[in-house]
């Protein structure tokens, strides 16, 4: 396992770099120009915008432009944004904790009521409760979130004026008064973003479990005596854990970046909207910066989940 | 996990013939369907989606009126004799819309989850069964596409296959082609794990030992053997990605990369309905329904499936 | 409208016969704009009126917190480099121009002591310099004074071709030269007709000397003071977040008295108009919110709330359908589109005409603009004697069946007209927008009805409106048959509008599409009217030609003027807000106030 590890790790590093020169040759050559405003003003002589051109070396080749990125970034220097000149880690630091508290926040609430919920609901298949959970995730993950969170705004906020539906980071308030008012207006996007997550996690959680409940081990340990829920929890959960440790380690990295259309509708200054408007600006620096993040997760929590498979089930081996 | 022995009275052909007077012929897919059938929701479920079809397919014939049809005097009314579902905000009727746009909304559901499932389990089979270099470099490729972003990816592949398609197919074909692709494209990855997940542990069982000592091939090995055992949550990511795809073709045309706007598909209607929520309700209500009807009437005939498939189940 | 009945009717506002208001309504309806109209008013003598600013406070401070809202969001606080008004709005809080438009046309002082005029010597009769005089006792935020340093050094920063800024145009051909500290002297190549450009406005908004000259040139966006603004507005600055929020706070040291009224000031931006409707006229969650392009259906819905109310400001900014004077399915020289063809369609005048009698106007502005979007052929609301007989809109699909049959366009058994081979089918393209697809989607249905299939494309509006050379999407490559956007009148003076139909700014792969004359529509008339018309300097003769120049363009059914747009704002009730559709909405941010 310490040698799968240690391998496994070594290739992190140069499959990173491939990654990230593919990322950047599909975004050198995407259609789109981070000085598009600038040629729609009459104002503006064509040479002017060469010479920005120049500056920001957008017409050297490509690989070039890769190399001094790559340096750069090995540099500790993230970039420079295109459209609001700021150093691109000051602009992605600024939004961590917000992201964090939302987004990050919606991952836990939809795991922590998914699983019990999945598990539940496999123990007793087609009863009442089951259905309900099933409805209720059908619904969620039927549902865009652009409707789910209108719908709430509707609801919430317009007919009963109960919570904010605009989320403002600086709020001139202390104490508890300026804790409930960051709970107040993340409630709806935590719900909106909980329910979609939260659905299709139950329906994987109850087939999982579904899969084991009946095994022969399982009525096994019931027959010796064991407490149902140590039945459920050290026999039937652990072994029903290996898909959804996949689906969580897949979805981990979303947080970074992944809930752009929830952050649109709540104004969330989020990862995700950063990465949005960075992408209709054509602002490149940020693009760049953001998707190498979000691949290094993606690959940190693919061999996180590839090290804990050989924890729940220790017949895997890795050779 | 995948079992050991079995636990319950379940039905098993017996060895032993049978007096000739009761021929009764079991065979696994047999089995199955019986088994499919007992489970009551997803055999309701399996007609009401053949009734969905089956509307799209014959509605538009039988309910004539136009689907576009602009007609100021009408918009946004509620459902009513001369338009079922209602109007929208141009006068639309929304009945004739909606059966226009249910072809295409689900042929992209299907066609697209088609793909992911296809890509997504052969590719997790190979990686789950095989060590060493093929499996890393699966899960490199695997990597790599899950952390492309999907808007610049989205715009470059139509900016360069949209003209060549539509040389190839037409402008609708094209269309179709280019959006089921990148719909799928982006959601294999998540099948592909989740099956090298459960052929990573699904090998080393014993009845896959015995196969293999029994001179089973690979290819035998994975598909007698370990993929029915496997199926289950790859039939889970299936009826979840038939929703997924779409609204994520609403999404789509919501970029201006999926088919021209005046296109009805369900997604897109969605979308229309939005903002005129608390105005029109119905409108919202009619497209959304038909997406949730859809997505409920798949995930229990996947239910079912699972069921039926899989010779531990208990019913 | 000639200049003989223009010069008639300057001749009663200055006898009293028609009020001010009046005649700068009639020159808007004419295609003019209202600063042009003040010009001709000015110039022929006609005193202008002292433009009062209701406010009705007595003391600066006391009134909370102002939120206002922005569907996008600023990234950039240096109005030199501002990408699209809503970083100029933001500049605009802290930076201040020397003078501003009313919605009149009128020229109202900010950091001018008066607006200069033949009167006060401000103006010279050769138009080939502007002499204005600075208000005494204006601090910048950190204290230092205002002089005309800084307004020398303003021009010298945007004319330099390195700093790359985008009010470059405005300042390239001038030269700025001080004549004491509270004075300055703007001196012009050639007689210049339209002399309230440079320093006015949304371009002409004041950065400190003291803290921008090390960043000149290169280094001008390494400046800190480009997210740290020090200006002379009304409010200081205290945090910006690029992308998301602003935030500032009354300035005690405002140079004009018991201004301003609120406390504090806080810009959030992002999210999609409706929703920044929302949160003003439902929930009351905001002030303010900019640009409410969203259907008047459902604005007049959340009105009825009773909680704000929608402000609508004119523009000069029009929606209009572009049809391709070349063909854009055949390629010259590597390069479709190319002016070298000519369409196989559009250039029969009785298809174009046709095409311009099937766009339902009444209903496109009924249906789907409202309020927002008031239908026009450039002449709008005339009593009938100033009419125009070429430019009146009119719907009619028998009317537009018959033109074509009659010019040989036959119905085939497909329902498609065709004449010698050729169908009557194309490709119509605009940028993502519900309401332009709604637009596309009413113009669809009535071109069937007459035998035109169209074919609808709608575009990611950044990339339809980006300069990327390589992509054929852009509506600068026009490489379909008609497209359709909205034309913005960045500067209140029609002369840099109406260069956009010349036939020196084609837009061609030689010039990478960079040219403004995106129709690719050239005439010679049209070209020596506007050259004349550029160094004009008898304000009544120019708006004559202006108008004949309308009246060509729109005459000849290749640009087909469709509804002209208005600038909509959300405010919520209570608010006083002063806003102007030739200027920045923020333009008297210093004297908005609360009715309590």
């Amino acid at each position: 396992m310490g040698n799968y590890l240690l391998r496994r790790l070594s290739i992190a590093l140069p499959s990173l770099l491939g990654i990230s020169l593919i990322l950047f040759v599909l975004l050198a050559l995407a259609p789109g120009d981070p000085f598009g405003e600038l040629a729609t003003n009459p104002n503006i002589p064509p040479e002017v915008r060469e010479a920005l051109r120049l500056k920001f070396g957008m017409d050297d080749p490509i690989i070039v432009r890769y190399l001094h990125w790559l340096v750069a970034m090995l540099h500790g220097d993230w970039g420079f944004s295109f459209a609001s000149r700021v150093d691109v880690d000051t602009l992605i630091l600024q939004r961590i904790p917000t992201t964090l508290y939302v987004i990050g926040t919606s991952q836990l609430v939809s795991l922590i009521v998914a699983l019990p919920v999945g598990v539940y609901a496999a123990m007793r298949p087609y009863s009442v409760f089951d259905r309900i959970a099933n409805t209720v995730a059908f619904i969620g993950f039927s549902l865009p979130t652009f409707f789910t969170g209108l719908l709430l705004i509707l609801i919430f906020s317009v007919n009963l004026g109960w919570l904010p539906f605009v989320y403002r980071v600086d709020i001139n308030a202390t104490g508890w008064q300026w804790y409930w008012e960051y709970v107040k207006q993340a409630i709806m996007p935590v719900t909106v973003l909980g329910l979609f997550q939260g659905a299709s996690y139950t329906r994987y959680v109850r087939a999982a479990v579904l899969d084991v409940i009946r095994l022969d081990y399982v009525t096994t340990a019931r027959s010796k005596g064991l407490d149902e829920s140590k039945v459920i929890v050290k026999h039937v959960v652990r072994n029903a854990l290996i898909p959804v440790v996949t689906l969580v380690a897949l979805q981990m990295p979303s947080v970074f970046g992944g809930a752009i259309v929830t952050e649109q509708i709540f104004r969330i200054p989020g990862i995700g909207s950063l990465l949005i408007s960075a992408i209709l600006a054509n602002d490149t620096p940020v693009i760049m910066a953001v998707t190498f993040v979000f691949a290094c997760l993606v690959i940190l929590f693919n061999l996180m989940a590839d090290i804990i498979y050989g924890w729940l089930d220790p017949r895997i081996s890795y050779r | 996990m995948a079992g050991l022995t079995h636990v319950s009275p379940i039905v098993e052909a017996p060895l032993a013939p049978r007096p000739a007077s009761r021929k009764r012929r079991f065979s696994p897919w047999g089995e199955a369907w019986r088994r499919f059938r007992r489970h009551r929701l997803a055999a309701i479920s399996v007609l009401v989606l053949a009734l969905l079809a089956l509307a799209i397919l014959v509605g538009p014939l039988l309910w004539h009126v136009a689907i576009d049809d602009i007609d100021f005097t009408a918009r946004l009314s509620p459902p009513s004799w001369d338009h079922p579902f209602g109007t929208d905000d141009l006068g639309q009727d929304l009945l004739a819309r909606m059966l226009y746009g249910g072809r295409i909304s689900l042929a992209v559901g299907f066609a697209a989850m088609a793909v992911s499932m296809f890509f997504g389990t052969v590719i997790g089979a190979v990686a789950g069964i095989s060590r060493g270099s093929v499996d890393a470099v699966l899960m490199w490729v695997t990597d790599l596409f899950l952390s492309l972003p999907q808007l610049p990816f989205l715009l470059l592949v139509t900016y360069l296959f949209r003209d060549t398609l539509t040389k190839l197919v037409g402008p609708e074909g094209g269309v179709f082609i280019l959006v089921v692709l990148v719909i799928g494209i982006f959601r294999w990855m998540p099948v592909a794990r989740l099956v090298r997940a459960q052929f990573l542990s699904l090998r080393e069982k014993e009845f896959v030992e015995a196969a293999r000592a029994l001179g089973a091939s690979n290819l035998r090995l994975v598909v007698r053997h370990i993929l029915p055992n496997a199926l289950g949550p790859v039939i889970v990511a299936g009826t979840i990605d038939v929703a997924a795809a779409i609204i994520a073709e609403s999404t789509l045309s919501f970029l201006g990369l999926g088919f021209p706007p005046d296109t009805p598909t369900w997604g897109r209607l969605l979308f229309d309905a939005k903002d005129y929520l608390d105005i029109a309700p119905h409108w919202a209500l009619f497209a959304g329904g038909a997406i949730f009807l859809t997505v409920i009437a798949i995930n229990f005939i996947g239910d079912g499936l699972r069921d039926a498939l899989d010779p531990r189940k208990v019913m | 409208m000639n200049e003989r009945e223009l010069r008639n009717l300057v001749g009663d506002v200055k006898a009293g016969r028609l009020s001010r208001r009046q005649f700068v309504q009639r020159m808007v309806a004419l295609g003019l704009t209202a600063p042009m109209a003040g010009m001709m008013l000015s110039q022929s003598g006609v005193a202008e009126a002292a433009t009062a600013i209701p406010y009705k406070p007595t003391k600066a401070g006391g009134g909370g917190t102002l939120k206002l809202l922005y569907w996008q969001a600023p990234t950039l606080l240096n109005p030199h480099f501002a990408v699209g008004t809503k970083d100029q709005e933001a500049s605009r809080v802290f930076y201040e121009p020397l003078a501003g438009w009313d919605g009149e046309g009128n020229l109202v002082p900010v950091l001018a002591a008066e607006v200069p005029s033949k009167d006060n010597d401000g103006l010279k009769e050769d138009g080939l310099s502007v002499v204005w005089k600075l208000k005494q006792g204006v601090k910048w935020h950190d204290g230092t004074p205002f002089t005309a340093d800084d307004v020398v050094f303003n021009w010298e920063y945007a004319k330099n071709p390195e700093t790359a800024a985008v009010t470059i145009g405005s300042y390239k051909d001038i030269k700025v030269e001080k004549v004491d500290d509270h004075t300055v002297q703007v001196v012009f190549a050639k007689p210049t007709p339209f002399w309230a450009d440079a320093f006015v406005s949304s371009i002409g908004m004041i950065i400190p000397k003291h803290l921008f000259a090390d960043y000149v040139g290169g280094k001008s966006r390494d400046a800190p003071a480009n997210l740290k603004p020090v200006g002379t507005g009304p409010y200081l600055f205290v945090d910006f977040k690029p992308g998301d929020s602003l935030s500032a706070k009354r300035n005690p040291n405002y140079h004009l008295p018991n201004r301003p009224y609120f406390d504090t000031l806080e810009i959030k931006g992002g999210g999609d108009a409706v929703s920044a409707a929302r949160a003003v006229l439902q929930t009351g969650e905001y002030d303010y919110a900019w640009n409410m392009q969203v259907e008047d259906e459902i604005l007049k819905r959340m009105e009825n709330g009773g909680q704000g109310k929608v402000q609508i400001v004119p523009t000069g900014n029009i929606e209009f359908i572009a049809l391709n004077s070349t063909d854009p399915n055949t390629e010259v020289d590597g390069e479709r589109s190319s002016i070298k063809t000519k369409h196989p369609l559009f250039s029969d005048p009785a298809v174009r005409e046709a095409i311009n009698l099937l766009i339902d106007r009444a209903s496109v502005q009924k249906f789907i603009y409202g309020r927002t979007g008031v239908a026009t052929a450039n002449f709008v609301n005339n009593p009938e004697r100033f009419r125009s007989k070429n430019t009146h809109y009119e719907f009619n699909i028998a009317k537009a069946n018959q033109i074509l049959e009659a010019a040989g366009w036959k119905k085939g058994s497909d329902g498609v007209r065709a004449k010698d081979g050729k169908q009557l089918k194309f490709v119509y393209q605009t940028s993502i927008n519900a309401p332009r697809q709604k637009n596309q989607a009413i113009i669809k249905q009535a071109c069937q009805k007459a035998g035109i299939e169209v074919e609808l494309k709608s575009v990611v509006a950044s990339v339809f409106f980006s300069s990327d050379t390589a992509n054929p999407d852009t509506y600068s490559h026009f490489y379909c048959d008609a497209e359709m956007y909205t034309t913005t009148m960045l500067q209140p003076d029609p002369d840099r509008f109406m260069n956009q139909f010349v036939s020196w700014e084609v837009a061609t792969k030689q010039n990478k599409w960079q040219g403004r004359n995106i129709s690719r529509w050239q005439n010679k008339e049209y070209d020596d009217l506007y050259r004349k018309a550029e160094s004009e300097l008898d304000a009544v003769k120019r708006a004559a030609m202006f108008i004949k120049l309308n009246d060509i363009v729109v005459g000849d059914h290749y640009i087909l003027p469709e509804v002209y747009r208005p600038r909509v704002t959300a405010l919520k009730s209570g608010l006083v807000a002063h806003l102007s559709g030739w200027d920045n909405d923020l333009w008297q941010l210093a004297s908005w106030y609360r009715e309590t």
